[in-house]
Formats: structure tokens, sequence, C-alpha cells
């Protein structure tokens, strides 16, 4: 089957290859690409022709979903520019960085066993400030290959502050319930 | 990749007219069928005029009642009558013991119980189909003629086994499922489409045994699902339950027989369904041996018991919006579904949680199955104008057992469907030439505490060092929301794969068998009816392929190509008067693939041409 799986996320959707991105221009191509592809369009055509709107609808969420969220785009934008970057086997994080991160996972679990929901309450307002900041990074260093490289630490940094928002969401769920 | 389908038979009325397509709820407590008739989506009547067709069904030696008559004489046979089978549907042994006290004889089987009747024994799966084939009926009767397909409506919140059963019920009931919709989802089309709504809603759906909540976006005519949770055991039978409890305790009916807990539950449904519109309500109980009980109970007595039930509703509420990134202050509107919604401190929990009043103005029995047609229409190619796009999610991560019993997750809740993931295992052992793999669903982190999908072994592996093996396994998700998984061993060049189906899972062959057995003349009608459906598909294969190669053939065709369509379908064409079905099949199956590429081409293009229409417009409007 000739379905063109060589084009990237962005082509895919005719948007231009940079991290920084129009999301409503995003949101407007997934549907269109959704309205001609989804399986429910093909309910009664060949099995040949369901196959295919499988694999295009598939591809389009995989796209859509890649592209939407920043930390997903970013470490996509710099392995297509051929840098990994290395979040398994890269464990050299400054110092501060990683004693921050451990503060406030210790935080999370005080307040998950004490029930406490106003301190989860904080630590995300805190955890998505933080957050906010390393995407400003992110996108200025993205914005210019000499920076590439260093984004690959930025991208390391958002991988640990996306752990600890996944921790302050079970402990939340563990006080709802 | 390797992509898996489940062929659906198609069965389809001569093109170029309106296809008969209908839209199932197939509940708990009540099943209805409706469909688009002159552009508005109506519930068709059953053979009493009702609207609503009782979810029980009673075995007698050699007859099957579905309906009200089966739900009058389940005091009287409570073993083989069964109500509520939606509850059973993918569930094991440890699983329905939950319930309480029921008065079925359950046996035990791989994957999901299974009752034993007058009638022999049935699996909830045939207890559904014998629903829907009911409604099938009932629906082709009003309708004067064949369906095309029907969407059947499922909560959100059901797992894969869940909606693996409810497809197969279907199939063995004779209908072609057009696609698996989810409740909230279906009440939302049904809702968006009366208002005209934009925004994000909130689909509250309270049903007779499940619950489900749905956060949506709604864009013109797109529904976007942005997160889905629930709890597939909760549900209007639970107040009763808690009702009867209380009663059964006040007077003294420990040791009431299965039909005298039948009859308390009765009343405890009527009591409740009192409550919703008055303060105090009261009942007589008539229990077997001509005992009389003056039952009574108070709107206050009756929330106090419940209320615990209702805070359960809540939490999925919560995690859901957590899950959506969204607060309460986000939801433009609250759609309540389900009858259990019309209990008065349901709607004040929800009311006071949102803090703004629900949106109640379609018949919360109604509007799943209203929302179901107008999908079943759009599916069936009826709808012309503004199109529907639904984008719905899994609702439950899906995963594989990894060392230690723990649950790696492979594609996480709330994915956007159609999805594929691929995930790269390894050997632990050298030399290890097989690997188990077990396939779960949920969001612990230990399997034991997971459902268990399905277990599968991958064999022939060629003998290599440990960790040297790359074990790629592949979880593919379906617009039903239904699982594939394939296995692959990569790098030896060595390629095994292996499709699973969930532990209790019919193989296509097992449901064609039962699907012939339904049939009262048996096999003869069941291959006229198999012979018909290779007949209508080669006659809408044929004409598809003519008006593809009428638009696009001159530009994504080449002459070869071209001349090798037009003699496959030179070679189809008399077949369908006069060969077997076999021959019909085989000879569709060549003319589909002398098609793909040029399917694919034309797919590609179609793509091309919606964005550059998009860019045209926005440079216009700029």
């Amino acid at each position: 089957m000739t379905i063109d799986f060589t084009k990237n996320h962005f082509e895919l959707f005719h948007l231009p290859v940079s991290f920084q991105l129009d999301s409503a221009a995003l949101d407007r191509a997934y549907r269109e690409v959704q309205r001609e592809v989804h399986p429910d369009k093909f309910t009664l055509a060949t099995d040949a022709e369901k196959r295919l709107a499988a694999q295009w609808a598939t591809r389009a969420n995989e796209g859509y979903q890649t592209l939407k969220t920043p930390l997903n785009r970013g470490r996509y934008f710099l392995k297509m520019h051929g840098i990994e970057t290395e979040e398994e086997s890269n464990t050299a994080m400054p110092l501060p960085f990683l004693m921050q991160q451990m503060e406030w996972r210790e935080a999370v679990v005080d307040a998950r066993a004490a029930k406490d929901e106003a301190t989860l309450d904080a630590l995300a307002a805190q955890k998505q400030a933080d957050e906010k900041q390393l995407f400003t990074q992110l996108e200025n260093e993205l914005s210019q290959p000499s920076t590439f490289a260093a984004a690959r630490l930025t991208v390391r940094k958002l991988r640990f502050i996306e752990k600890l928002g996944e921790e302050i969401d079970d402990a939340y769920e563990a006080v709802i319930n | 990749m390797a992509l898996m389908q489940i062929a659906e038979p198609g069965e389809s009325t001569a093109p170029h007219q309106h296809r008969l397509a209908v839209g199932i709820d197939l509940g708990t407590t009540n099943s209805l069928v409706a469909t688009v008739k002159s552009g508005a989506a109506e519930v068709l009547l059953n053979h009493d005029s009702q609207p609503l067709l009782p979810s029980v069904v009673r075995y007698l030696k050699d007859q099957t009642v579905v309906g009200a008559e089966a739900k009058a004489a389940q005091a009287i046979d409570p073993q083989n009558t069964i109500v509520s089978v939606k509850r059973f549907m993918g569930r094991g042994i440890a699983d329905v013991a939950k319930y309480g006290a029921l008065p079925y004889k359950f046996i035990d089987a791989p994957g999901m119980v299974k009752i034993e009747t007058t009638a022999g024994v049935k699996s909830p799966v045939d207890v559904s189909a014998d629903i829907l084939r009911v409604l099938r009926i009932q629906a082709e009767e009003a309708l004067a003629g064949e369906l095309v397909g029907a969407v059947i409506t499922v909560p959100a919140y059901f797992d894969d086994a869940q909606r693996q059963a409810t497809k197969d019920a279907a199939n063995i009931a004779g209908i072609n499922v057009l696609r698996l919709l989810n409740e909230p989802t279906a009440a939302a089309i049904a809702y968006g489409l009366d208002n005209e709504s934009k925004g994000t809603f909130a689909v509250f759906d309270l049903g007779g045994g499940t619950f489900d909540i749905s956060i949506l976006k709604l864009t013109k005519g797109v529904f976007e699902v942005l997160a889905t949770n629930g709890d597939s055991s909760l549900g209007g039978d639970d107040f009763d339950q808690a009702i009867g409890a209380h009663w059964r305790k006040q007077l003294g009916l420990a040791s009431a027989d299965h039909g005298d807990t039948r009859r308390l539950l009765m009343k405890a449904r009527e009591v409740k369904e009192m409550l919703t519109t008055q303060v105090n309500a009261e009942s007589t109980l008539k229990l077997s041996y001509g005992q009389e009980f003056k039952l009574r109970l108070s709107q206050d007595e009756f929330w106090a018991m419940t209320q615990a039930l209702v805070q359960r509703s809540l939490q999925p509420v919560k995690k859901a919006l957590r899950d959506a990134k969204l607060g309460v202050a986000d939801i433009d509107g609250i759609v309540m579904v389900g009858g259990a919604t019309r209990m008065l401190h349901v709607q004040r929990a929800v009311t006071e949680f949102f803090g703004k009043p629900t949106l109640n103005n379609l018949d919360p029995d109604k509007v799943v199955a209203l929302g179901a047609a107008i999908q079943a229409n759009a599916l069936a190619g009826n709808r012309t104008g503004e199109d529907l796009l639904l984008l719905d999610v899994i609702p439950l991560s899906l995963g594989l057992e990894t060392m230690g019993g723990l649950a790696e997750k492979v594609i996480p809740r709330n994915s956007t469907i159609p999805i594929a993931r691929a995930q790269e295992f390894t050997t632990y052992k050298d030399g290890q030439t097989a690997m188990a793999i077990h396939v779960v669903q949920g969001e612990r982190e230990l399997v034991k505490d997971c459902r268990s999908l399905a277990k599968f072994e991958l064999r022939g592996i060629p003998p290599m060092v440990a960790g040297a093996a790359r074990i790629q396994v592949t979880f593919q998700v379906d617009a039903d929301g239904l699982l594939s998984v394939a296995a692959r061993e990569t790098v030896s060049g060595v390629s095994t794969q292996i499709e699973v189906k969930p532990s209790y899972g019919l193989s296509d062959n097992e449901i064609a068998e039962m699907l012939k057995a339904s049939f009262s003349h048996a096999k003869d009608d069941a291959d006229a009816r198999v012979l018909s459906e290779e007949k209508v598909d080669a006659v809408r294969l044929i004409e598809a392929v003519q008006a593809a190669i009428k638009r696009d053939g001159d530009t994504l065709l080449d002459t070869a190509e071209r001349a090798e369509i037009l003699a496959a379908i030179a070679a189809l064409t008399p077949m369908i008067e006069t060969a077997d079905a076999r021959t019909i099949k085989a000879q569709v199956a060549e003319l589909s693939r002398t098609t793909e590429n040029f399917a694919a081409r034309r797919m590609d293009r179609s793509v091309a041409d919606a964005l550059k229409g998009k860019r045209v417009e926005d440079m216009q409007s700029l």
C-alpha cells in the first residue's frame, strides 16, 4: 500500500516545522484530516479502505498527540534534528534541581499520607509555574540550532516535572477516595 | 504494522436509496431501538406499543420470552428469568459475587460466567443476543425492510471484555454492528444536534446498573471526548438493593427465598420511583405464602440510606475533570442521562457539585437511543450536509504484565481512538524461545489488581543470548474501542504474529454457528443469507470502484493499473447472478486487492485537498 508514512507530523498537518506552534491551527488541521479519514466515514466501504482509514486516523491521532503537548513536541522536534534526549540513559542533572525535586516529592508523599488537599493544591501550582518557566526556556533554545543541544537538558528537566505531576495526580486520587 | 479487523458482514439494501439503520440502547433495565425518519430521530414502539423493552429474558423448556411478559414472571420463576444481564457481560464468577445474593445457578467459565436455566446453559452473551434479536425483528417490521446495520451503545466505562461481549451478542442476533458507541457520547449527540450546542459539556449517565461520566468538547459538529470515567457496577439497581436491605432488616425477612427477594426489590423500585415526586411513599408486599406487609419509606430516609451511593458517583466525576485538566467552572452544561438521574438527591448532588443547573429537557431513558440512531443514520451514509465527527477515547489503560507481576501501561486511558502503540521487550534467559504475553486493562500497578484480558505465547523465537531478542508487541484499539494485540520478533527477521481476543472470546466460526442455530430453518436460511450478503457486497464494491475511477481514474491510475481493475470487475460481474457465495467472496477480495493502491492515493489526495482548502480559507479571512 502506498500510504505515505515518510511525512513528519508537521508536514502531515501542513504546519511549519517549528517548536513554536499555532495550536488553533493544529486543532483545525487535525479535525480536517479526521473528517476525511475517520473510520466512521468508511463503515460500509471495502476492507482495503477500512484498513486505510484506520491507519490514517491512527496516524492523525498520534501526530496530534505528539504536537499538542509541548514536551512531546520538543522531544520530537529534537529527534527530527538528529538529537536524542537520552531521558532513560543520561541521569546527570544539576544538583540544586535534583534537591528541589526530591523535596517536592517528599512533600507530595507527606500530603498524600495526611490527606492534605490544600498542600497538594499548592504543590500543583508550584509545579505548574516551574513547568511554564522551563517551557519558555525550551522555546528559546529550540528557536535557533546553536542551542538545540542545550535543550536536551531542559527536556530532561521537564520529564522530571512531568513525573512529579503524575505523582501529584496519584496523590489527589488517593486523597479523593 | 499488523492491522487486525473483525470482518463485518455487509447486508446493504441497494445503494442510492435510504439505508435502514438503527440505534440500539441495550440497557441494564430497559432496551430501546430508534431510527431517523424524515430527518428526525424517534424511538420505535415494540409489540406492546411501548418504547421501552424490559431487558428481561425468561427461559422456558422450548420457548424464550423477552420483555414485559418475562419481567412479570421474575418473582414466580426467578431462576430462569434473567434480569440486569448487562451486569454479567464479560464478568467472571468473582465479579458477580459482589452483586449480592442472586437467584441464578451460576457456572464458572473462563472469562465470563454462565447461567444454568431450564433451557440449558446460557452465557450473558446469549441472553443479550435474545434481547437484541427481539429489537432487530421489531425494527425490521416497523421499517419494513432489512437493516444495513445498527449502532449499539455501551457504557463508556466498559472494558474490552464487556465491549467484545456486546459486539458478539449483536452478531449472534444477526445484527451488522456499524459501531459500538459510548452511551454518554450518544446522549451528547442527541443534545448537541437538538440544541446546536457549543462548548464543554459533562454527561452524567446513571443507568440501571452502570455509571459513566464523560467530558466532551463540542465544536461545529465535532464531538471530542476529553476524558471519561465511571463505575461499571453502580446504578439504579444498587438503590433498590439498599431499600430492600433496609426493609428486610426492618421486617425480619432475612430468610426470604429468591422469589420473595424479587418481589421485595420490585416494590423497592416502585417506592424509589414514587419518591421522585412525593415526600412519602408506601406499598404493600405480598409474599409467596400469602403474608402481607405494609412498606413505608420517606424521602429523607431514602436519601440518608443511599447518600454513600450518590457520593460514589462523584468520585469518577472528579477524576474525569482532573484527566481533562478542567475545573467545574470550565463546564458549560451538564447533561443528565439514565432513568436513575430522576432521583432528586442525585440531581441535587450534581447541581451542587457543578454549581449550575443540569440539562434534562430530553427524556433520560430515550436520549441514548436517539443519539445512537443519529449516528447510525450518518454511518449508513444517509446524512447530508454538515458531517458529524466523533472523537472518542478508551476509558481504561491497556498494558502488559512484566517481571514481578507489574503492569506496564502501553496505551494510557483517555487516549483518542483509533490508536496503535508498540512496545519492545526482550528475553531474560539465554536461548529463550518463547515468551508469555499477558494483556491487562486497568489503572493499578499490580497485574492482580487489573482485569486480565488475554494470555498468549509467542513461540519460535530463535535462540539468542538473554536480552538480544527484540519482541515488539503492538496494541491496536479500533474505532469500536476494541483491542487487538500482535507480537513479533524483529532482530532475527523471523516474524511470528498472533491475534488475541478476550479470554472468553468467541471465534468468528463460533459466532457464525450460533447465528445459524438461531435461525428456525437452520442451515438453508443461514446459507441463503450469506449468499445474499456476498451479492450485495459485490454490487456495492463494483459501484464504488466505478465511481472512484470516474472521479479520479484519469489522474491517479496508470494504464496497466486501470486495466487490472477493469479486468477484475469484468470477472466479478457475471458471478453475481450465477456463482456460489465462496466464489463471489474470492473475486470480491481480488477486486478489492487490485484497488488498494488506488484507494490509498485517493485518501492521500482527499486529505491534502481538505488541508489546502482550509488554508485558502484562512488566507481569505486575513
